[in-house]
């Protein structure tokens, strides 16, 4: 699909918020992702998260820390971009109240959730330091922690959660950041007994399900990030494979 | 100005032709890998409107495949290790080849197995339900078979036979090209009975992150495909068409020139791979061009393109 870069600017070290305009029916939902041509004659496409989708235009922040999205960093609005999409199965979400714990560049998807949340949510933030805080004034309610209290408070988002669900009434936690992170965070859920879903990351080629190099290990077998998630219920995933 | 007036008066070029024995609406195959088994890309276009379909490629039992990273972007191509990982040809008949027959294209089954025997099981279990068996003796991602058997005269020669023992469809041999002399190896399994040949399967690569020192792929090295292997896929057509024997050739077509050469050099029909994952769509647009290429050229039926290499004398 063809489209036109409505915006592409730095909000935080080297994160970039782009908009474009992006027609598609049904509506994407939160934990889908689009498959972007990032220019410069690179192969292969880049899956980046939703970050929001209003009016038509679709909303993505994405890191410049690959060889594609710094080319797509260095593109400018009116420039045509090509991206297929929204691709893949998102966050499952209802009235229910919901944790959403993101870290660094797994933050982007849970400002969609929020924005879609039919009931109360309350995110609980984690980056490496103040440099990296982004989007944290996207939720209604949240909490920052920075991993050497250079911005919010000392700490890691799994340790903060612990807190949240010790004293607190949540029916899910939907979590998106580095693996460390998720593996972390889903096991204070299992601890709590709360339901746990999880937004991966993996290298793809086709992003829609069909060359099977995007495996995550799930449940003994390998699923495709892409097209059986890229979220998955975190008791079913295999962190240590 | 002529090339124009020839466009607009000639009839659309008959796209179809013939590989092995089986007829092809058009030229353009989707290659075993890149297409699952035909469900994901069926809801971007109509599977019918493809010559024909190469499914995932199958063993006589379910695999889970390799480890992740499994890719990796390289200059113009990309690397894979994959390894086979496929729900097994029985999961395959019962479950998958009656989506795929409800699209009017032809349905190519690509085997691997561990052994001779087990290739001749799996052609017995498929019988005629597909329309031809692709033999992989190619694949470089698994430790026991695939490569092994390709590099080796004998040992593909070992294999085709015992396919052929058993084939209820034509089969047709899938080469590597990491061999030094894959003529040699064309000839093998020419002789022992194949009834074409495919190629390219991917060339065995690695790339290394420099900072953490660990190759990308948790394998190592995987395979090389992508418009970075046309010219290897194109002399390695060329070099095994002299035995006349019908021709699945693949590797970097991603448009319908390229298509074409690969025609030239001998190809009876072409495979359309990693350029789907670019675009869903390339397939189909390689189709249209190929009509739009004929006709520019005057070309009655697009077969005529095959082996139409005009080489230098050297
Ligand atoms: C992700 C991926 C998976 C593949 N899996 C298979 C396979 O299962 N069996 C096989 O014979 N070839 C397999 N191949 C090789 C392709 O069928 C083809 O020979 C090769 O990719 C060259 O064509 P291309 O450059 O158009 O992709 C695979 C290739 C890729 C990229
Ligand atoms: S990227 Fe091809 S199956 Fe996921």
């Amino acid at each position: 699909m063809l489209t036109a870069i409505l915006q592409n600017k730095a909000i935080a070290k080297d994160i970039y918020d782009l908009r474009a305009a992006m027609e598609t029916a049904p509506e994407p939902v939160p934990g889908q992702f689009v498959h972007i041509d990032c220019g410069g004659g690179l192969l292969l496409r880049r899956p980046l998260s939703l970050c929001g989708y209003d009016n038509g235009i679709a909303r993505l922040v994405y890191a410049a820390r690959g060889e594609g999205t710094r080319r797509l960093s260095r593109r400018r609005p009116g420039e045509r971009l090509d991206m297929l999409g929204p691709l893949g199965r998102g966050f499952v979400m209802d009235s229910r109240p919901a944790l959403l714990v993101g870290g660094g560049i797994g933050v982007p998807p849970l400002v969609f959730c929020a924005d879609r949340a039919e009931g109360r949510v309350h995110a609980v933030l984690g980056f490496r330091n103040a440099d990296a805080v982004c989007l944290t004034e996207a939720f209604a309610s949240a909490e920052v922690l920075t991993d050497d209290g250079s911005a919010g408070a000392k700490g890691y988002p799994h340790e903060a959660l612990r807190a949240h669900l010790q004293t607190g009434d949540w029916a899910r936690v939907l979590a998106c950041g580095p693996v460390p992170m998720l593996r972390a965070v889903a096991k204070v859920c299992a601890e709590h007994g709360v339901e746990c879903q999880v937004s991966l990351e993996e290298r793809m080629a086709c992003g829609v399900g069909a060359c099977l190099v995007c495996a995550c290990g799930v449940n003994g077998d390998y699923k495709r990030v892409c097209a059986d998630g890229p979220v998955f219920d975190a008791r079913e995933v295999e962190w240590d494979a | 100005m002529p090339n124009e007036d020839n466009g607009a008066l000639s009839p659309p070029a008959d796209l179809s032709v013939e590989l092995a024995g089986v007829r092809l609406k058009n030229p353009v195959v989707a290659v075993s890998g890149c297409f699952g088994f035909g469900r994901e890309y069926g809801e971007w276009f109509d599977l019918g409107r493809l010559g024909g379909i190469c499914a995932k490629g199958l063993t006589l039992r379910p695999r889970k495949g390799n480890p992740p990273p499994r890719a990796a972007e390289t200059p113009m191509g990309m690397l894979n290790s994959v390894g086979l990982q496929n729900p097994g040809v029985e999961v395959f008949l019962r479950d998958e080849l009656p989506f795929l027959r409800r699209f009017d294209t032809a349905v190519i089954a690509n085997i691997s197995g561990g052994d001779p025997a087990e290739y001749a099981e799996m052609a017995g279990l498929i019988g005629d339900a597909a329309d031809a068996l692709e033999v992989n003796i190619s694949c470089p991602n698994i430790k026991a078979g695939g490569l092994q058997f390709g590099a080796d005269p004998a040992l593909a020669a070992e294999v085709t036979a015992a396919v052929k023992n058993r084939a209820k469809c034509p089969a047709i041999v899938k080469l590597t090209p990491n061999v030094t002399d894959i003529a040699a190896i064309a000839r093998a399994v020419w002789d022992a009975g194949a009834d074409g040949l495919s190629l390219i399967n991917t060339l065995t690569g690695l790339r290394i992150d420099p900072v953490t020192r660990r190759p990308v792929l948790r394998m190592n090295t995987g395979g090389l495909s992508g418009p970075a292997v046309l010219p290897v896929a194109l002399r390695c057509v060329w070099q095994v068409s002299g035995l006349g024997l019908p021709i699945l050739g693949m590797g970097g077509v991603s448009t319908a020139l390229e298509a074409a050469e690969m025609m030239l050099a001998g190809a009876s029909a072409v495979g359309v791979g990693t350029a789907l994952f670019r675009d869903p769509l390339s397939a189909l647009n390689i189709v249209q061009g190929l009509a739009a290429f004929a006709a520019e050229q005057g070309i009655a039926r697009i077969r005529e393109l095959t082996g139409g290499i005009r080489p230098w004398e050297t």
